[in-house]
């Protein structure tokens, strides 16, 4: 803060203090030119106005709120003064993730003599915290699955973070994996589901197939040999013209429909033969995804939560396809 | 009633124009203590070393959030508390603010706080939320914004936004290595601005505008 600016504050403030004592100085003395009690000459609809000197609790916790104004910019400061507390609530001036650690470590340090709310707050939780999450982390995913209160936290996490794509119960929704099955697009192993948190996942993307297939006609033919698949009847006629066709899916889906986790490849094509439908296994939905493509996104955790949070919700996916 | 000639708090009570006076300056300075300094503090008009302009397309889509009142439910402000930042990510700091007009960071929170939900969800997401929220949270309260995936954008003013925005934050842009102002937005990106968002529906915007937020602070 500029010195201009610093005693525009000081100045006002102080002033302003000063002021409110003097008003209140003021307001006190009889000025009126009326004796105290009297009539003030007013007198409206019979109710008279008399000159009552302002009430004494009043006055008094008025004086008390502009001495307490001292004692409070003592302790906060006022302008560029930090006060005796060298209080804060955050560090606002920062410019970049690393100004904020610099900052963060710098005040934590007693000889700062500046005291950052937050990173008080945060030093606390990671002092309370810190250790059990470090315990966690130095465990395998495999065991902490077959630990209560680590799943306990997993758990608490998944629905603060994971819920609102994958539902409460994890099992998922129209688009949105369910990870309660043991039907995997990236992998189920404890480190792929660790990996596909960490940095999320991109599936390669299904294209619109209207065009590719031969039209609407096409579209009904491969649905047919798709839904045929997973062993639910079809008209015979038209999976077979759909089987012909399959050719150009099998490059993701494998030449089985088994999807791209079969064939070891992270590219999120689903298995199309286990009656498990990520987009809707109706027929309308089946033609729907071929005709307009599909692209799931798992956005990436690491940055958000840290490896150590992340360790923990893997456990706890991990856990729930595990009897 | 006749007047007291004494009493000179009669002047007041009688006088509504000085009284007038008397109540803008006692009310004005808590604002000239508190809020003209910080129009000359460094940290409130330098953005955060990797704040962006939005895009064309994203500039639209914040306008839509303007325009559905988005921010009466939602706000774009991370608390310094525990309890904000676990759920939310890092506070909110004036720098990644500084080229907003107007602010949205809201006052009031229905919804969640939508200062850093950029990246959290996938654009699938975000439309099937939009087009219903309750598909993919069942107890939520937000209307369904159906609209929103079959308005076209027509990019008629689109670039005179950006040259706008250009005017706005002029004394706040990033600097140079010789300290001389970047413009927001290059002459080609206004005049482009049409063509980026040409075919693009307000659904399109404003997932790209939401997805954009709380990146900056790297």
């Amino acid at each position: 803060m500029s010195s201009f600016w610093n005693i525009w504050v000081w100045v006002l403030t102080l002033g302003s203090l000063v002021g409110c004592f003097l008003l209140l100085r003021w307001c006190l003395k009889n000025f009126a030119g009326v004796e105290e009690g009297e009539s003030m000459g007013h007198s409206f609809d019979g109710i008279e106005e008399l000159n009552n000197p302002l009430p004494k609790w009043w006055s008094t916790f008025f004086l008390l709120t502009i001495i307490w104004a001292f004692g409070y910019i003592a302790m906060y400061g006022l302008g560029a003064w930090t006060g005796l507390l060298g209080w804060k609530s955050s560090n606002q001036g920062i410019l970049n993730l690393a100004e904020s650690k610099a900052k963060t470590l710098e005040y934590l340090n007693k000889d700062s003599g500046v005291l950052v709310q937050y990173d008080r707050e945060i030093a606390q939780a990671d002092a309370k915290y810190g250790p059990i999450f470090e315990a966690y982390a130095a465990r395998s995913i495999e065991d902490l699955a077959t630990d209560a209160e680590a799943l306990k936290v997993g758990q608490r996490l998944f629905i603060q973070n994971c819920s609102q794509c994958h539902g409460s119960d994890a099992r998922g929704t129209t688009g949105f994996p369910n990870l309660a099955d043991k039907d995997w697009l990236y992998g189920g192993t404890p480190e792929q589901i660790k990996e596909t948190i960490m940095h999320g996942r991109k599936a390669v993307g299904m294209m619109a197939w209207a065009g590719a297939v031969g039209g609407e006609q096409g579209v009904k033919e491969v649905a047919a040999y798709v839904i045929s698949l997973s062993g639910r009847s079809v008209n015979a006629d038209l999976a077979k013209a759909g089987k012909a066709k399959f050719a150009i899916c099998a490059g993701c889906h494998g030449s089985e429909g088994q999807g791209s986790l079969a064939l070891g490849l992270p590219m999120g094509a689903p298995n199309l033969s286990d009656n498990t439908w990520l987009y809707g296994g109706s027929q309308r939905a089946i033609e729907e995804s071929i005709r307009n493509g599909r692209a799931g996104v798992m956005p990436a955790w690491q940055n958000i939560l840290g490896e150590e949070k992340v360790h923990v919700i893997s456990a706890y996916v991990y856990s729930l396809s595990q009897d | 009633m006749q007047s007291n000639p004494q009493n000179k708090h009669e002047k007041v009570e009688k006088n509504v124009g000085l009284f007038f006076l008397f109540t803008v300056f006692a009310i004005s300075i808590g604002g000239l203590v508190e809020i003209t300094p910080l129009f000359f503090q460094k940290e409130l008009s330098q953005p955060v070393d990797n704040l962006k302009p939005y895009t064309a397309l994203q500039m639209e889509g914040r306008d839509i959030y303007i325009r559905e009142g988005c921010s009466n439910c939602h706000s774009q402000m991370i608390r310094p508390f525990r309890a904000e930042t676990e759920r939310y990510g890092h506070y909110s700091v004036a720098g990644e603010h500084v080229w907003e007009h107007p602010f949205l960071w809201g006052s009031k929170r229905t919804g969640p706080d939508l200062a850093r939900v950029g990246g959290r969800y996938s654009d699938d997401w975000h439309i099937a939320h939009l087009l219903d929220p309750r598909s993919v949270v069942p107890e939520s309260n937000m209307p369904a914004f159906k609209w929103l995936a079959e308005n076209q954008l027509n990019g008629e003013i689109t670039g005179k936004k950006l040259e706008t925005f250009n005017w706005l934050t002029r004394n706040r842009s990033h600097k140079d290595e010789n300290g001389n102002a970047i413009p927001l937005y290059t002459q080609a990106e206004i005049d482009g601005a049409k063509d980026a968002v040409k075919g693009k529906t307000e659904m399109d915007a404003l997932v790209a505008y939401l997805q954009s937020l709380g990146h900056a602070l790297k």
